[in-house]
Protein backbone atom coordinates (compact mmCIF):
# COMPACT_ATOMS: atom_id res chain seq x y z
CA UNK A 1 0.00 0.00 0.00
CA UNK A 2 2.85 2.36 0.93
CA UNK A 3 4.58 1.82 -2.40
CA UNK A 4 1.36 2.21 -4.34
CA UNK A 5 0.76 5.56 -2.61
CA UNK A 6 4.37 6.66 -3.26
CA UNK A 7 4.04 5.80 -6.96
CA UNK A 8 0.79 7.77 -7.11
CA UNK A 9 2.43 10.75 -5.38
CA UNK A 10 5.52 10.80 -7.62
CA UNK A 11 3.52 10.39 -10.84
CA UNK A 12 0.80 12.87 -9.85
CA UNK A 13 3.32 15.49 -8.66
CA UNK A 14 5.33 15.16 -11.85
CA UNK A 15 2.24 15.33 -14.06
CA UNK A 16 0.85 18.26 -12.06
CA UNK A 17 3.98 20.41 -12.14
CA UNK A 18 4.87 19.66 -15.77
CA UNK A 19 1.29 20.45 -16.91
CA UNK A 20 1.36 23.63 -14.81
CA UNK A 21 4.62 24.70 -16.47
CA UNK A 22 3.21 23.98 -19.95
CA UNK A 23 -0.01 25.88 -19.20
CA UNK A 24 1.82 28.89 -17.74
CA UNK A 25 4.23 28.99 -20.65
CA UNK A 26 1.29 29.04 -23.09
CA UNK A 27 -0.15 31.91 -21.08
CA UNK A 28 3.10 33.84 -21.16
CA UNK A 29 4.90 35.95 -18.59
CA UNK A 30 2.77 37.76 -16.03
CA UNK A 31 3.96 41.40 -15.80
CA UNK A 32 0.97 43.26 -14.39
CA UNK A 33 0.08 42.50 -10.78
CA UNK A 34 -2.85 44.91 -10.36
CA UNK A 35 -6.11 43.21 -9.31
CA UNK A 36 -7.93 43.77 -12.62
CA UNK A 37 -5.07 42.32 -14.63
CA UNK A 38 -4.78 39.35 -12.27
CA UNK A 39 -8.52 38.73 -12.69
CA UNK A 40 -8.01 38.49 -16.45
CA UNK A 41 -5.11 36.08 -15.89
CA UNK A 42 -7.35 33.92 -13.67
CA UNK A 43 -10.13 33.73 -16.24
CA UNK A 44 -7.66 32.88 -19.02
CA UNK A 45 -6.13 30.14 -16.87
CA UNK A 46 -9.54 28.72 -15.96
CA UNK A 47 -9.99 27.99 -19.67
CA UNK A 48 -6.67 26.18 -20.00
CA UNK A 49 -7.03 22.40 -19.87
CA UNK A 50 -3.35 22.10 -18.92
CA UNK A 51 -3.93 24.21 -15.81
CA UNK A 52 -7.18 22.47 -14.85
CA UNK A 53 -5.57 19.03 -15.33
CA UNK A 54 -2.55 20.17 -13.30
CA UNK A 55 -4.75 21.26 -10.39
CA UNK A 56 -6.52 17.89 -10.54
CA UNK A 57 -3.20 16.01 -10.51
CA UNK A 58 -1.89 18.12 -7.60
CA UNK A 59 -5.06 17.45 -5.62
CA UNK A 60 -4.56 13.69 -6.18
CA UNK A 61 -0.97 14.06 -4.99
CA UNK A 62 -2.02 16.12 -1.92
CA UNK A 63 -4.65 13.63 -0.73
CA UNK A 64 -2.38 10.63 -1.46
CA UNK A 65 0.32 12.34 0.65
CA UNK A 66 -2.13 12.94 3.51
CA UNK A 67 -3.10 9.23 3.37
CA UNK A 68 0.55 8.18 3.24
CA UNK A 69 1.54 10.18 6.32
CA UNK A 70 -1.44 8.77 8.19
CA UNK A 71 -0.09 5.19 7.70
CA UNK A 72 3.68 5.82 7.44
CA UNK A 73 6.28 8.05 9.08
CA UNK A 74 7.11 11.39 7.54
CA UNK A 75 10.71 10.15 7.38
CA UNK A 76 9.58 7.48 4.96
CA UNK A 77 7.26 9.77 3.02
CA UNK A 78 9.68 12.62 2.36
CA UNK A 79 12.38 10.74 0.35
CA UNK A 80 9.65 9.67 -2.07
CA UNK A 81 9.41 13.28 -3.22
CA UNK A 82 13.09 13.19 -4.26
CA UNK A 83 12.30 10.85 -7.17
CA UNK A 84 10.02 13.48 -8.68
CA UNK A 85 12.96 15.95 -8.89
CA UNK A 86 14.78 13.69 -11.33
CA UNK A 87 11.66 12.77 -13.30
CA UNK A 88 10.52 16.41 -13.63
CA UNK A 89 13.98 17.59 -14.71
CA UNK A 90 13.94 14.96 -17.49
CA UNK A 91 10.52 16.21 -18.64
CA UNK A 92 11.76 19.81 -18.44
CA UNK A 93 14.62 18.94 -20.78
CA UNK A 94 12.79 16.85 -23.36
CA UNK A 95 9.23 18.17 -23.25
CA UNK A 96 9.70 21.81 -22.19
CA UNK A 97 13.02 22.13 -24.11
CA UNK A 98 14.82 23.83 -21.24
CA UNK A 99 18.60 24.04 -21.43
CA UNK A 100 19.93 22.11 -18.50
CA UNK A 101 23.65 22.66 -18.20
CA UNK A 102 25.99 20.88 -15.83
CA UNK A 103 25.41 23.39 -12.99
CA UNK A 104 21.69 22.77 -13.00
CA UNK A 105 22.04 18.97 -13.28
CA UNK A 106 24.59 18.74 -10.46
CA UNK A 107 22.54 21.19 -8.37
CA UNK A 108 19.35 19.16 -8.88
CA UNK A 109 21.12 15.89 -7.98
CA UNK A 110 22.59 17.50 -4.83
CA UNK A 111 19.12 18.71 -3.82
CA UNK A 112 17.57 15.27 -4.43
CA UNK A 113 20.36 13.61 -2.42
CA UNK A 114 19.90 16.20 0.36
CA UNK A 115 16.16 15.50 0.54
CA UNK A 116 16.85 11.77 0.99
CA UNK A 117 19.39 12.51 3.77
CA UNK A 118 16.93 14.85 5.54
CA UNK A 119 14.62 11.87 5.90
CA UNK A 120 17.17 9.84 7.89
CA UNK A 121 16.81 9.76 11.65
CA UNK B 1 22.72 49.12 -16.57
CA UNK B 2 19.11 48.26 -15.83
CA UNK B 3 19.01 45.22 -18.05
CA UNK B 4 15.90 43.06 -18.44
CA UNK B 5 18.10 40.21 -17.19
CA UNK B 6 18.55 41.95 -13.81
CA UNK B 7 14.85 42.81 -13.57
CA UNK B 8 13.88 39.22 -14.33
CA UNK B 9 16.33 37.93 -11.74
CA UNK B 10 14.94 40.26 -9.04
CA UNK B 11 11.34 39.34 -9.83
CA UNK B 12 12.31 35.66 -9.78
CA UNK B 13 14.04 35.99 -6.39
CA UNK B 14 11.01 37.77 -4.86
CA UNK B 15 8.56 35.17 -6.13
CA UNK B 16 10.82 32.29 -5.07
CA UNK B 17 10.83 33.77 -1.54
CA UNK B 18 7.01 34.04 -1.52
CA UNK B 19 6.65 30.44 -2.78
CA UNK B 20 9.03 29.13 -0.10
CA UNK B 21 7.53 31.11 2.81
CA UNK B 22 3.90 30.31 2.01
CA UNK B 23 4.83 26.64 1.57
CA UNK B 24 6.60 26.37 4.94
CA UNK B 25 4.02 28.43 6.86
CA UNK B 26 1.06 26.78 5.11
CA UNK B 27 2.28 23.27 5.85
CA UNK B 28 3.14 24.18 9.47
CA UNK B 29 -0.34 25.58 10.11
CA UNK B 30 -1.90 22.59 8.35
CA UNK B 31 -0.02 19.98 10.37
CA UNK B 32 -0.65 21.90 13.64
CA UNK B 33 -4.35 21.86 12.78
CA UNK B 34 -4.38 18.20 11.76
CA UNK B 35 -3.21 17.25 15.25
CA UNK B 36 -6.53 18.55 16.53
CA UNK B 37 -8.53 16.89 13.78
CA UNK B 38 -7.33 13.31 14.21
CA UNK B 39 -6.86 10.53 11.67
CA UNK B 40 -8.03 11.13 8.16
CA UNK B 41 -8.50 7.84 6.33
CA UNK B 42 -11.67 8.42 4.46
CA UNK B 43 -12.83 8.43 0.87
CA UNK B 44 -15.77 10.61 1.85
CA UNK B 45 -15.15 14.35 1.54
CA UNK B 46 -17.07 15.14 4.74
CA UNK B 47 -14.22 14.68 7.26
CA UNK B 48 -11.98 16.84 5.06
CA UNK B 49 -14.63 19.56 4.90
CA UNK B 50 -15.10 19.38 8.67
CA UNK B 51 -11.32 19.75 9.09
CA UNK B 52 -11.48 23.05 7.15
CA UNK B 53 -13.47 24.58 10.01
CA UNK B 54 -10.46 24.18 12.27
CA UNK B 55 -8.89 27.70 12.28
CA UNK B 56 -5.30 26.38 11.95
CA UNK B 57 -6.31 24.24 8.97
CA UNK B 58 -8.19 27.16 7.41
CA UNK B 59 -5.16 29.49 7.68
CA UNK B 60 -2.90 26.69 6.39
CA UNK B 61 -5.10 26.04 3.37
CA UNK B 62 -5.34 29.79 2.61
CA UNK B 63 -1.53 30.06 2.67
CA UNK B 64 -1.25 27.01 0.40
CA UNK B 65 -3.62 28.70 -2.08
CA UNK B 66 -1.24 31.71 -2.13
CA UNK B 67 1.59 29.20 -2.58
CA UNK B 68 -0.14 27.62 -5.59
CA UNK B 69 -0.85 31.01 -7.22
CA UNK B 70 2.66 32.39 -6.71
CA UNK B 71 4.13 29.11 -7.99
CA UNK B 72 2.00 29.44 -11.13
CA UNK B 73 3.09 33.06 -11.61
CA UNK B 74 6.75 32.06 -11.22
CA UNK B 75 6.38 29.30 -13.83
CA UNK B 76 4.91 31.83 -16.27
CA UNK B 77 8.46 33.10 -16.85
CA UNK B 78 10.95 30.80 -15.12
CA UNK B 79 12.11 27.29 -16.08
CA UNK B 80 10.60 24.33 -14.22
CA UNK B 81 14.12 22.90 -13.90
CA UNK B 82 15.09 26.16 -12.11
CA UNK B 83 12.01 26.56 -9.89
CA UNK B 84 12.10 22.96 -8.68
CA UNK B 85 15.53 22.94 -6.99
CA UNK B 86 15.31 26.61 -5.88
CA UNK B 87 12.07 26.10 -3.94
CA UNK B 88 13.58 23.08 -2.15
CA UNK B 89 15.11 25.64 0.23
CA UNK B 90 11.79 25.14 2.04
CA UNK B 91 13.16 21.82 3.38
CA UNK B 92 16.15 23.67 4.82
CA UNK B 93 13.89 26.24 6.45
CA UNK B 94 11.78 23.49 8.06
CA UNK B 95 14.94 21.88 9.50
CA UNK B 96 16.20 25.25 10.83
CA UNK B 97 12.82 26.12 12.38
CA UNK B 98 12.76 22.65 13.98
CA UNK B 99 16.26 23.14 15.39
CA UNK B 100 16.19 26.78 16.55
CA UNK B 101 12.53 27.50 17.33
CA UNK B 102 11.22 24.09 18.39
CA UNK B 103 14.57 22.89 19.81
CA UNK B 104 14.33 19.55 18.00
CA UNK B 105 17.35 17.33 17.58
CA UNK B 106 18.83 17.45 14.08
CA UNK B 107 21.09 14.46 13.35
CA UNK B 108 24.46 14.78 11.52
CA UNK B 109 22.91 13.04 8.47
CA UNK B 110 20.21 15.73 8.39
CA UNK B 111 22.79 18.53 8.63
CA UNK B 112 24.59 16.90 5.70
CA UNK B 113 21.25 16.89 3.85
CA UNK B 114 20.80 20.61 4.61
CA UNK B 115 24.34 21.28 3.34
CA UNK B 116 23.77 19.34 0.09
CA UNK B 117 20.51 21.20 -0.57
CA UNK B 118 22.19 24.57 0.09
CA UNK B 119 25.05 23.64 -2.28
CA UNK B 120 22.55 22.51 -4.93
CA UNK B 121 20.47 25.68 -4.58
CA UNK B 122 23.60 27.85 -4.82
CA UNK B 123 24.67 26.11 -8.04
CA UNK B 124 21.23 26.33 -9.64
CA UNK B 125 20.94 29.96 -8.45
CA UNK B 126 23.92 30.78 -10.65
CA UNK B 127 22.08 29.67 -13.79
CA UNK B 128 19.69 31.86 -15.81
CA UNK B 129 16.09 31.49 -14.54
CA UNK B 130 14.86 31.24 -18.13
CA UNK B 131 16.50 29.27 -20.90
CA UNK B 132 13.55 28.44 -23.14
CA UNK B 133 12.95 30.66 -26.13
CA UNK B 134 9.16 30.87 -26.13
CA UNK B 135 9.00 34.49 -24.90
CA UNK B 136 9.45 37.74 -26.74
CA UNK B 137 11.07 39.62 -23.85
CA UNK B 138 13.93 37.26 -23.26
CA UNK B 139 16.74 36.91 -20.81
CA UNK B 140 19.44 35.10 -22.66
CA UNK B 141 22.29 33.84 -20.56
Amino acid sequence: MKWILISIIVLATTAGEVLQAVGMRHHGEIHDFRPGALGRVASALAQSWHIMASIGAMAVSFFAFMSLISIADLSFAVPATAASYILETIFAKYLLKEHIGWKRWIGTLLVAGGVVLLALE
Amino acid sequence: MTSPVKALQLKTRIFTAIVVLTNVLGNSFLSRGMQGVGELLSFSPLPYIRALFNPWVAVGVSLLIVWLLSHMALLSWADLSYVLPMTSIAYVLVALVGRFLLHEHVSPARWLGVTLIMAGVTLVGHTAPRTHAAHKRGAAA
